[in-house]
């Protein structure tokens, strides 16, 4: 496979996050494109981190591969516990105005 | 085509069509389930990539623990699709042009590149436990050490926020 494919790929998910993200208004919707657009990009640091694996540079620095991997894997961890403070953010929001419509936050200026 | 190709094909189809599912689906627990869907594709292309570390930690911590996490909100929430509220269409609509134009303006950017850089399938010990773990656990163990700080303070901060009061 080409880089391309893989690049190609990604920004499409991507993009289907950044739709999701502009036209739902259900706040836990809107929390799970975020959730894809992070996936996205793990899924491109992954492929580039193959590719350097794949290419004559590898020789000259081997490691560098694997630190592309343990990116992802911090990316994951970073993810996993901003899930479970937004998500009690939003459980907060539903029990204060019993909705979880993402223009109802406006009213929180007041 | 080789076996590698059709996978490829295979899985990016599954990803891309349990994506759109995703937003297009009017019950929030349908959308859960597509993106659950969604993950495993992600974690098909990490075997694929000879990624298999990240394969199984995406299942378990994506899959298995994040995805609970948002089911169980939905459901202590009791929401259904009635309580979505009204759209506005044309907002939807402007959305749906400038998300295209932007992937449309990404991907003609990227088909420009005239090179080829291949992604070896199988090539390499990077994505494997024992490479990544001595990586993990000497270059990285500082900032290892710390996110078991911020998962205390996520920890904390969950339980701080969802408190009554």
């Amino acid at each position: 496979m080409d880089i391309k494919a893989y690049i190609a790929l990604s920004l499409t998910l991507f993009t289907i996050g950044i739709v999701g993200v502009l036209t739902r208004r259900n706040a836990i919707i809107v929390f799970m494109c975020v959730e894809v657009m992070l996936n996205a990009v793990n899924l491109l640091l992954v492929a580039f981190s193959n590719m350097h694996a794949a290419s004559n540079a590898a020789k000259a620095l081997p490691t560098f591969a694997s630190d592309a991997q343990i990116f992802v894997f911090f990316i994951m961890i970073v993810a996993a516990a901003e899930v479970s403070v937004g998500l009690s953010i939003i459980v907060m929001l539903y029990r204060n105005t019993h909705s979880i419509d993402v223009n109802f936050l406006n009213r929180l200026k007041n | 085509m080789g076996i590698t190709t059709i996978s490829f094909i295979l899985l990016s189809l599954m990803a891309v069509g349990s994506g759109i599912m995703m937003i297009l689906s009017k019950n929030p627990v349908n959308s859960i389930l597509w993106l659950i869907v969604l993950f495993f594709a992600i974690s098909g292309h990490y075997i694929l990539l000879n990624a298999q570390f990240l394969a199984i930690v995406n299942i378990i911590v994506y899959a298995g623990a994040i995805m609970v996490l948002f089911l169980f909100v939905v459901m202590l929430m009791n929401l259904n699709a009635e309580s979505e509220p009204a759209k506005n269409h044309r907002l939807q609509l402007i959305a749906i042009i400038s998300g295209g134009s932007l992937l449309l303006i990404l991907l003609s950017a990227i088909m420009t590149v005239k090179e080829a850089h291949p992604v070896m399938v199988a090539a390499g010990n990077a994505g494997l436990i024992k490479t990544l773990g001595k990586v993990l656990f000497t270059d990285y163990v500082l900032p290892f050490e710390i996110s078991s700080v911020l998962f205390l303070s996520a920890m904390v901060g969950a339980v701080v926020i969802g408190k009554k009061d």
